[in-house]
C-alpha cells in the first residue's frame, strides 16, 4: 500500500470496514466442508467402494473384453435395421415429449400460469413424469399396447415430456418481463401474448433442449428394448445374457456407431437451427 | 387549463401503498384530450406508479381512475385489453421484442384491431397486407422505413424507441403514456424522441402524459406538468408556473436548476 501512486495516493484515510460482518462465515464453511466428508465416506461403504481391488483384478475385465474382439456379422442385417427402429422410437418419442411439454410448460411457468393452482398441478404431474423412469413407463404400456416399439415410444414421450416441460417453464420464468409486457400493453390476447411476447425470447433454448433430449432418448430408446420396448435393446440384453459375447459385440459397436451418428446430425440441427 | 373539454383521464384522490410505503397518496388530477402532460419527481416520488396505475398495470388501493367515463377498477378480461389496446405505453427500456424484426415489433401494435380468424393467424405471425401497409406508415411517420427488416436489438436505443413509437402509432391509442421515454437515450436522440412524440400529439389530438426527471424537457415539451414529492401532488400547472421555489418544493433538497441550454447539452445518461 506504502508505493500506491496516483489516484490511490490521494485517496482519503477514512475509517473502511476491516472484514465484512458475518465473523463466524469460517467457522460454517468448516462445519459444511466436515459435513460433506461425513456423508460422502458414508455413502462410500455403502456403495461399497473398494478401489484397491479394482486395481488388483482390473485384468478381469481384459479378459472379458477378450470374447468382443471378434464380432460376429452373421446377423448383422437385423441388427442394424433394429438399429433403425431405435431411432424412429427416439424420433416419435420426442416429438410426443415436445407435444406434452408445449402445455405443460406453459401452464407451469410462474409468469404465465392463469392460477396458482394450475401451476401446481403443472408443477406435480411434471415431476411426475420426471420421477417414473421411462423403462417403468414402458412396462405399462406393453400392458396396453403389446410388446415392441410403440410402447417404448409411448414410454420415452412421457417421461422426455416431463423433463423437457421443466426445462421450458424454468425458461419462460426467466424471459425478461419488459418484453412480455410489452407485448401485453398493447391488449393482445393471451395466446398472442405467448407467440410475440414469449416463443421469440424461449425459442434458441427450446430447441437446444430438444436436441439434446433427442440425443438422450437415442440412447434411453437403445436399451428400451430390454424391457419389450422395442428396437436394438432386445438383442442387446439378449445376446449378453446368453454369453453369447460375439454377437453382443456387433450390437454394442451399432449403438455406438448409432450415437455418434445422431450427435452429429443433431449438432449440425443445432447449427442451422439457432 | 381545465374544464373547456370534458377530460379525457380523471384520477380522483388516488392513494397507492407499496409495504406500508405510499407510493401516491391522495393523487387528483385532471387530463385534458390534446394534452401533452409531463409527471416530474424525484425517484421513488411516485412517478411511475403513477403511470402504471393509469395503465392498469396496477390497482389503486383507495380513489379512482377514469378513462372517459370508464373506471380502470372495474375492469376485467375483454374490458381491460380494450383499455390496453386504447393506452399506448411507451418504456424507458423500450420493451421492443429484441429477437424480431422491427416489422414484426411494429405489427404487435396492430394486434388489438385484428378480428376473427386472422387474430389466430397472426399467432403464426402472419398479417394480412393492409397491416403490413399501415406498419410500414408508421415506420416511415418516425423515419426508420430503411430498418424494417433489421431484428429490433441490432438497433441503437434511440432507433428502438422510435420503432416503440411506430408500434404504438399502429395501435392507434387515445392516450400515450411514456415511462421515462428518453431517460436512456442521448440528447440527441433524446430530443429527435420527445419531437417526435410531441408532435403527435399535436397533429393527431393525441394525449400524451409522461415522467420525466429532467424539468428542462417538461418546460420545452409540456402543456401541463404534475410535480410528485413523495407520492403527493404539490404541482398542478402549465410550465411557465414553474418557479425555482416551486422546483425546490418538489424536488425538495433540489440545488438551484440548470439553464436550459445547459442542460439540453449535458449528457442524459440513465
Amino acid at each position: 500500500m506504502s508505493d500506491a501512486a496516483g489516484v490511490l495516493a490521494g485517496l482519503g484515510a477514512g475509517a473502511v470496514p476491516a472484514a465484512p460482518p458475518h465473523v463466524s462465515s469460517r467457522r460454517r464453511d468448516l462445519a459444511m466442508l466436515l459435513g460433506a466428508v461425513v456423508v460422502l465416506a458414508a455413502a462410500a461403504r455403502v456403495i461399497e467402494l473398494r478401489p484397491l481391488e479394482l486395481a488388483r483384478d482390473v485384468g478381469n475385465i481384459g479378459r472379458f473384453l477378450q470374447g468382443y474382439l471378434h464380432p460376429s456379422f452373421a446377423n448383422v442385417g437385423e441388427y442394424a435395421w433394429q438399429c433403425v427402429v431405435t431411432v424412429c422410437i427416439a424420433l416419435w418419442g420426442t416429438l410426443l415429449a415436445i407435444a406434452v411439454s408445449v402445455p405443460l410448460g406453459l401452464l407451469g411457468a410462474r409468469n404465465l400460469a392463469p392460477h396458482p393452482l394450475v401451476y401446481a398441478a403443472a408443477r406435480r404431474t411434471m415431476d411426475v413424469l420426471r420421477a417414473v423412469n421411462e423403462f417403468v413407463f414402458a412396462l405399462m404400456f406393453v400392458t396396453a399396447v403389446g410388446l415392441g416399439p410403440f410402447a417404448g415410444m409411448l414410454a420415452l414421450g412421457l417421461h422426455t415430456g416431463g423433463v423437457l416441460g421443466k426445462l421450458l417453464s424454468e425458461t419462460i420464468e426467466a424471459i425478461d418481463p419488459g418484453q412480455l409486457e410489452g407485448v401485453a400493453a398493447v391488449g393482445a390476447g393471451r395466446a398472442q401474448v405467448i407467440a410475440f411476447g414469449v416463443v421469440p425470447q424461449v425459442m434458441p433454448n427450446f430447441i437446444s433442449y430438444i436436441l439434446l433430449r433427442f440425443e438422450s432418448d437415442i440412447r434411453s430408446a437403445s436399451v428400451i428394448g430390454m424391457v419389450g420396448g422395442g428396437g436394438i435393446g432386445f438383442y442387446l440384453w439378449d445376446t449378453i445374457r446368453a454369453f453369447n459375447d460375439r454377437e453382443a459385440a456387433t450390437v454394442i459397436l451399432l449403438i455406438v456407431a448409432m450415437v455418434m451418428c445422431v450427435d452429429v446430425v443433431s449438432s449440425r440441427v443445432r447449427r442451422a437451427a439457432i | 387549463m381545465d374544464g373547456f373539454a370534458s377530460p379525457v383521464v380523471t384520477i380522483d384522490r388516488v392513494t397507492r401503498t407499496f409495504r406500508g410505503k405510499r407510493a401516491l397518496d391522495d393523487v387528483s388530477a385532471t387530463i385534458h384530450p390534446g394534452q401533452f402532460v409531463a409527471v416530474i419527481g424525484r425517484s421513488g416520488a411516485g412517478k411511475t406508479t403513477l403511470l402504471r396505475c393509469l395503465a392498469r398495470a396496477l390497482r389503486v388501493d383507495t380513489g379512482t381512475i377514469r378513462f372517459a367515463d370508464v373506471d380502470l377498477a372495474a375492469l376485467d378480461g375483454r374490458a381491460l385489453r380494450g383499455h390496453r389496446a386504447r393506452v399506448g405505453m411507451i418504456y424507458q427500456q423500450f420493451n421492443l421484442v429484441r429477437r424480431l424484426r422491427v416489422i414484426d415489433n411494429v405489427l404487435i401494435g396492430r394486434l388489438p384491431h385484428l378480428v376473427g380468424w386472422r387474430r389466430w393467424a397472426a399467432v403464426a405471425r402472419w398479417f394480412a397486407p393492409a397491416e403490413h401497409a399501415i406498419a410500414l406508415r408508421c415506420l416511415a411517420h418516425v423515419g426508420l422505413v430503411d430498418r424494417v427488416w433489421q431484428r429490433a436489438d441490432t438497433l441503437s436505443g434511440g432507433e428502438q424507441q422510435r420503432v416503440a413509437i411506430a408500434k404504438i402509432l399502429g395501435q392507434d391509442p387515445r392516450v400515450i403514456l411514456a415511462d421515462e421515454p428518453v431517460a436512456s437515450l442521448d440528447v440527441l436522440n433524446g430530443r429527435l424522441v420527445m419531437d417526435t412524440l410531441r408532435r403527435i400529439a399535436s397533429d393527431a389530438g393525441l394525449t400524451v402524459v409522461a415522467t420525466l426527471h429532467h424539468v428542462d424537457y417538461a418546460r420545452v415539451y409540456a402543456d401541463r406538468v404534475l410535480g410528485l414529492r413523495a407520492g403527493s401532488l404539490v404541482f398542478n400547472g402549465p410550465p411557465a408556473e414553474l418557479t425555482g421555489a416551486m422546483l425546490v418544493d418538489i424536488f425538495g433538497e433540489y440545488p438551484a436548476p440548470l439553464s436550459t441550454s445547459e442542460a439540453l447539452s449535458a449528457p442524459a445518461l440513465a
